[in-house]
């Protein structure tokens, strides 16, 4: 579903110019979960930007679901966002003013849905991650994990083709973290494609692949849980690397 | 999206900040209270000076000859003054002269009139407006006579003393009893009243109905004119669209009469309503001329604290926007979402100074003897201005928001 083939990423700092990501090659299929891991500074914020179609690469090609997006217009990766990638962020990026309700519907508002379906819908993203008594509540009135539930639900709405969470526990205690990885493997295993970025082996176990960067480049890509025995998939260096990587 | 969604979000996020909200759109409303209320004063001023000045005075379909303008707003020199007071006076003669010609169907009245004192018994009433004319005066004033009669043609034949009085004058010089058969003094001559004319009301506030109407050949006229010396003829044709042509053959009658050579000016003067009302009308031009560019100054104010606070709501509102981004907001919705958002502001402010300007026009007109009239048009123009400078003042920080990078916003606090 997803294929990247030597993908670059430079960014201009006054005169230099500083190299993000340094050619990266990735395959990933329909309803794979998968943790791309790295430490600062490797490349997996820009990496996240580009899976999510809010950055375009220096060259390289992107291809989702047959198409290749890494040359589109703003116009058009906005609708790329919209229909295909569903955003989960660190700190929520719940609109402070909205409901729930409100906040879940946004991107079926973008989509052109009618106000009655829009809404139909959003009740049942909500319902989904257990907060159908919570949707007239606004995001300051919800506990962190309340929050998190609400963006999943926001993400999931428009039928995405791909989950992209960005340290999605970044902000939660251990339980509620636990409990957001439940979500996630529940949709998993409702055939949901989940791409998550983040630097917590123990969050990234809960994936069944493993791609670790370092200084712009996939230092490894292993199948199976990060902390299960190890299983090399196409990098043969051992998972110490990811894990030590912190 | 739709410009429904785009105005329902506009006017969330108006409601979420009132108080904000209000005094950014404080300029705007400033501006369309002024425009609503000055037009409303202007027109019933305007509406005032048609329907009381000019036609109490005159009338409509009816002008005067006489030796010099009675009603003089414009500044006039001390030549103009001069040449106007050697002119001759208009005569009996010259009446019946111009009379005879005009062959426009029309009513002519004689006029003379001038302030005298008038005495009951004991009670004087003062400065009251004497006017010396024949029966058809009445007719071309519209008068209507509450109690009595109006004197005829053949009491003016024989100059026979009688008064038909104003109603202020009657309560005055008689409270409590019925006026008709009395017989009060003007000069030391007695008059006995035949008749009491219904209410005018009142005009700048002055009294309308302080006067007293007697043939003008009674025995009191050397009070208010010289012998066989009129103030005006009076004349009034029974068409309206006719009265230019009537005035046309008056002047022709006049200037042969006088033997005036063609290069010669009138040595006499027509008074209309629209004569009287060209003053006016110049006041009310100038108001009107620097009316939008008053308006325009506060519009002009209100749209740039429309555009400053939707700067400032777009930096404000950065991660916002990047959250609708990432969202699939493309950057037409997001032009759009501000845009709509200001033009919301802005027609709220319109819409609350059309109020307020109602509201000061309604003040006006219950204070004042003016009659404030609210113009339909300029409510639909302050609509209008309101939508048209909120747009004007949201496109750039909405296109500002519009092109704003995504991972910029969303890392934004």
């Amino acid at each position: 579903m997803i294929r990247i083939r030597e993908l670059t990423r430079a960014y201009e700092m006054g005169t230099e110019r500083i190299l993000a990501l340094r050619g990266v090659t990735l395959d990933i299929a329909r309803n794979e979960y998968i943790a791309i891991m790295g430490p600062s500074g490797s490349g997996k914020s820009t990496m996240m930007n580009l899976l999510g179609c809010l950055d375009t690469p220096t060259s390289g090609e992107y291809w989702l679901n047959g198409e290749e997006v890494s040359r589109l217009s703003d116009d058009a990766l906005a609708r790329v966002r919209n229909r295909e990638i569903g955003f989960v962020f660190q700190t929520f990026n719940l609109l402070p003013r909205a409901t729930a309700l409100h906040n879940v519907e946004l991107p079926l508002v973008y989509a052109g849905v009618g106000g009655r379906e829009r809404r139909e819908r959003a009740l049942r993203a909500l319902d989904r991650v257990g907060l159908a008594n919570r949707v007239q509540h606004r995001p300051n009135e919800l506990s962190g994990g309340q929050r998190q539930r609400v963006a999943i639900a926001r993400a999931l709405v428009n039928q995405p083709s791909i989950l992209l969470a960005d340290e999605p526990t970044g902000n939660l205690d251990s339980v509620t973290s636990e409990e957001i990885m439940q979500v996630f493997a529940d949709l998993h295993r409702g055939g949901q494609t989940v791409i998550m970025v983040t630097h917590e082996p123990d969050i990234a176990a809960h994936a069944e692949r493993t791609v670790v960067l370092r200084d712009g480049r996939v230092e490894s890509d292993s199948r199976g849980s990060a902390l299960d025995p190890y299983t090399p998939a196409t990098a043969p260096e051992p998972l110490a690397a990811a894990a030590g990587a912190r | 999206m739709s410009l429904l969604e785009a105005v329902r979000f506009a006017f969330r996020t108006i409601r979420a900040q009132k108080l904000k909200s209000f005094f950014s759109l404080i300029g705007v409303l400033i501006g369309v209270t002024f425009l609503i209320a000055v037009v409303s004063v202007v027109q019933g001023m305007n509406r005032y000076m048609v329907d009381r000045f000019a036609n109490a005075l005159i009338g409509a379909n009816t002008f005067e000859l006489r030796q010099r303008p009675s009603i003089v707003m414009d500044d006039v020199t001390e030549d103009v003054w001069r040449e106007w007071r050697r002119r001759p006076r208009i005569s009996y003669d010259d009446a019946d002269y111009v009379r005879e010609r005009i062959r426009t169907p029309a009513t002519f009245a004689k006029f003379c009139s001038d302030r005298v004192n008038v005495s009951y018994g004991g009670k004087v009433a003062k400065d009251v407006d004497l006017v010396g004319t024949e029966e058809s005066y009445f007719r071309i004033r519209n008068y209507e006579i509450t109690a009595g009669r109006t004197f005829t043609a053949q009491e003016v034949r024989a100059a026979t003393p009688v008064l038909v009085v104003g109603s202020e004058l009657a309560d005055k010089l008689i409270p409590g009893l019925d006026p008709l058969g009395k017989t009060v003094q003007i000069g030391g001559l007695p008059y006995r009243i035949i008749g009491v004319v219904a209410k005018q009301g009142t005009l700048f506030g002055i009294s309308l109905d302080k006067f007293a109407v007697m043939p003008f050949n009674a025995p009191g006229r050397r009070l208010i004119c010289p012998i066989n010396i009129l103030d005006a003829l009076i004349v009034r044709t029974d068409d309206p669209t006719r009265m230019q042509g009537a005035l046309a053959e008056a002047e022709a009658a006049m200037r042969a009469r006088r033997q005036l050579k063609p290069d010669q000016p009138n040595n006499f003067a027509f008074q209309t309503a629209e004569g009287a009302l060209t003053t006016w009308q110049k006041i009310s031009r100038i108001l009107f001329l620097a009316l939008p560019g008053l308006v325009a100054i506060s519009l002009v104010v209100g749209g740039i604290v429309i555009m400053n606070i939707m700067l400032m709501a777009v930096s404000e509102r950065t991660r916002e926007i990047g959250i609708r981004k990432a969202l699939g907001a493309r950057r037409r919705d997001i032009l759009a979402q501000f845009v709509v958002e200001a033009a919301a502001l802005s027609s709220a402010g319109a819409v609350l100074g059309i109020g307020l300007g109602l509201v000061l026009a309604w003040v006006v007109n219950a204070l004042t003897p003016l009659p404030a009239a609210v113009a339909p048009w300029s409510v639909a123009v302050g609509v209008v201005l309101g939508v048209t400078v909120g747009i004007a003042a949201g496109v750039y920080p909405a296109s500002r928001a519009s092109r704003l990078d995504p991972i910029v916003a969303l890392r934004a606090e």
